[in-house]
């Protein structure tokens, strides 16, 4: 099964705000899920520059295509199960 | 420790997030919108009601604007009157941790609980165990009397249903000390004699109780409304603390408005270089053993809570000390402005006349995010002096140790220890080094488990920080006691 990939986003904004925290995936993530994921770290993605409220959005994650705004190493987590499950019924 | 952000600590990022960008628009004129900002009517409350969630945000903004929420005289003062109030003062806040009362849920004393697992054995090896006689049999269940309990936990251990719990007291649990103590009504207050300022208590609060004066508003009133030149003395653990390399860092502090950047890393140089030549000294002159000094936290405990190994603490003074006094010899008139991951630093720099601020990571981070700078979009720009290999890895723990360890080499023998975290336990230990001495001659002693990459204002996981510090410190040359530090 190809790898999910999840893209942290670690401009300085998203950082700060909490993707260094989700970084733990890196060492700790659950294990049915550890082996199914490639964590890769993104530099700015502009996308706190696209929403008014500048960077109240973020940290910005995605799971795959799909992205997790004001993203939190649970909901990342859970994103990660559901993108596992989606490849499993293909 | 690897514990994913909670939400007390993102929420207190947020709050600094809010504060610098409430005073760079419009000088504090809307802050009073950031508790409802951070907590609109829609959200589900963390605590009974969002009504109570903003009343504490509010004491949470107070000591992000430097103010001490126990102060608080009349409750109308808006958080417009405290931010000018901020802006108005022309010294640092005191260093001074403290709990908000109503945001403090008060946990319960008892620390042991015989839960319904309890069979009513016949054996009762917790009625029979217990020193106090404490426990006795209520409707065929053991009960603990917590009038009688002294938190000795031998129940706990010899219950064959394990149906003994144990509820800790957070706060109580992490500081090292006994400075946080509940009052009558079972809130908790920090003794300040008794306080080391680590920070633990802060960061194992699961309400956010617990919070500590920032100066995050007095280094940006310096910056953008005086004419001083304002330096950033960056603490060797900021590796890793921001994506990007160092170099881009002391970019985007410049476009910030500071107007230099130093390492603290090359303070932490002639920290070596001293503590080598002292300890040197010391072990010619027979003594058992010598301790670090560079943890401001481990240092005053050492002062107040473990008088017995004052002899053998290292006289010499730590990296922000040598750090500052490179700053202010070069321009007296400057405002130096140390950054780093530690609270007692804001303690050890009420005693150093050469620093005026100290600001966590997460504080600069906050000033950055608040302001829109992108630290890995910003230009690399080499630091004015440039640290060694040595220096580098104080951060990490052994790092100190083994910097020491590399410039004594063979001229007296030196045995490290690392004492890696200043616990109840390893306070114990110490004492026992100082009365019976120990097997080892070098002791490295870290309030923060991990080291300063640990420590309380860290944004970065401290694993991924020691990293960076473990691979920053490879690049650099290696140290002497011969090399000169200070020269360009």
């Amino acid at each position: 099964m190809e790898k999910i990939k999840v893209r942290i986003c670690v401009g300085t904004s998203c950082f700060v705000m909490g993707a260094a925290q989700i970084q733990s995936l890196e060492f700790n993530a659950p294990a049915d899920i550890a082996d199914s994921i490639e964590i890769i770290e993104e530099r700015c993605m502009n996308l706190c520059k696209d929403i008014k409220v500048k960077y109240n959005r973020g940290p910005f994650v995605f799971v795959n295509d799909r992205l997790i705004e004001e993203a939190s190493y649970e909901k990342v987590i859970n994103a990660i199960r559901e993108e596992i499950k989606k490849s499993c019924e293909k | 420790m690897l514990i994913p952000k909670n939400n007390a600590n993102l929420m207190r990022t947020k709050i600094l997030i809010k504060l610098a960008e409430s005073y760079l628009t419009d000088k504090f004129a809307d802050a009073d919108r950031i508790p409802l900002e951070l907590r609109p009517k829609e959200t589900q409350p963390s605590r009974c009601c969002v009504y109570k969630d903003r009343a504490v945000l509010k004491y949470r903004c107070m000591a992000g604007l430097g103010h001490c929420p126990e102060e608080e005289t009349d409750e109308l003062k808006t958080l417009r009157e405290y931010g000018n109030e901020a802006l108005d003062r022309r010294q640092a806040p005191k260093n001074k941790l403290s709990v908000i009362d109503i945001a403090c849920s008060a946990c319960i004393k008892s620390q042991y609980v015989i839960t319904d697992v309890c069979r009513g054995c016949f054996a009762q090896p917790c009625r029979l165990n217990c020193p106090k006689e404490a426990i006795s049999i209520v409707n065929g269940r053991a009960r603990i009397d917590p009038d009688k309990c002294v938190n000795c936990g031998k129940c706990f251990e010899v219950c064959p249903y394990h149906s003994v719990v144990k509820i800790p007291v957070p706060c109580e649990e992490a500081c090292p000390v006994g400075a946080i103590t509940k009052d009558e009504f079972g809130k908790e207050h920090i003794d300040t004699e008794k306080c080391i300022s680590c920070g633990k208590c802060l960061a194992s609060c699961p309400f956010g109780a617990i919070v500590e004066r920032s100066q995050m508003i007095d280094v940006m009133r310096e910056i953008k409304e005086t004419d001083k030149k304002v330096v950033a003395m960056l603490a060797p653990a900021v590796l890793g603390q921001f994506p990007g390399s160092v170099n881009s860092l002391v970019c985007a502090l410049k476009k910030f408005g500071f107007s230099d950047v130093m390492e603290v890393a090359v303070g932490a140089d002639i920290t070596t270089q001293k503590e080598a030549a002292e300890f040197i000294e010391r072990m010619e002159e027979g003594a058992k053993f010598m301790t670090t000094s560079c943890c401001p936290a481990y240092y005053r405990a050492a002062q107040v809570h473990i008088p017995e190994i004052k002899p053998y603490v290292s006289d010499t003074k730590t990296p922000m000390y040598y750090t500052a006094e490179l700053v202010k010899k070069s321009d007296p008139a400057c405002i130096a402005v140390f950054v780093g991951p530690c609270l007692a630093k804001r303690a050890e720099a009420e005693y150093d006349p050469n620093v005026d601020y100290v600001l966590t990571f997460e504080e600069l981070g906050a000033m950055l995010v608040a302001s829109g700078i992108n630290v890995d979009e910003c230009a690399e720009e080499p630091f004015g002096l440039v640290s060694h290999k040595e220096g580098r890895q104080f951060p990490v723990t052994g790092g100190v140790a083994g910097a020491v360890a590399s410039l004594v080499g063979d001229k007296v023998e030196i045995r490290p220890e690392k004492i890696d975290g200043l616990t109840k336990e390893n306070i114990k230990l110490l004492k026992r080094y100082a009365a019976k001495g120990s097997e080892n001659n070098m002791l490295e002693v870290m309030c923060c488990e991990g080291g300063c990459v640990s420590g309380p204002g860290c944004i970065a996981l401290s694993k991924k920080a020691a990293r960076a510090v473990d691979s920053y410190a490879a690049t650099g040359e290696p140290l002497t006691f011969e090399t000169k530090i200070g020269e360009k």
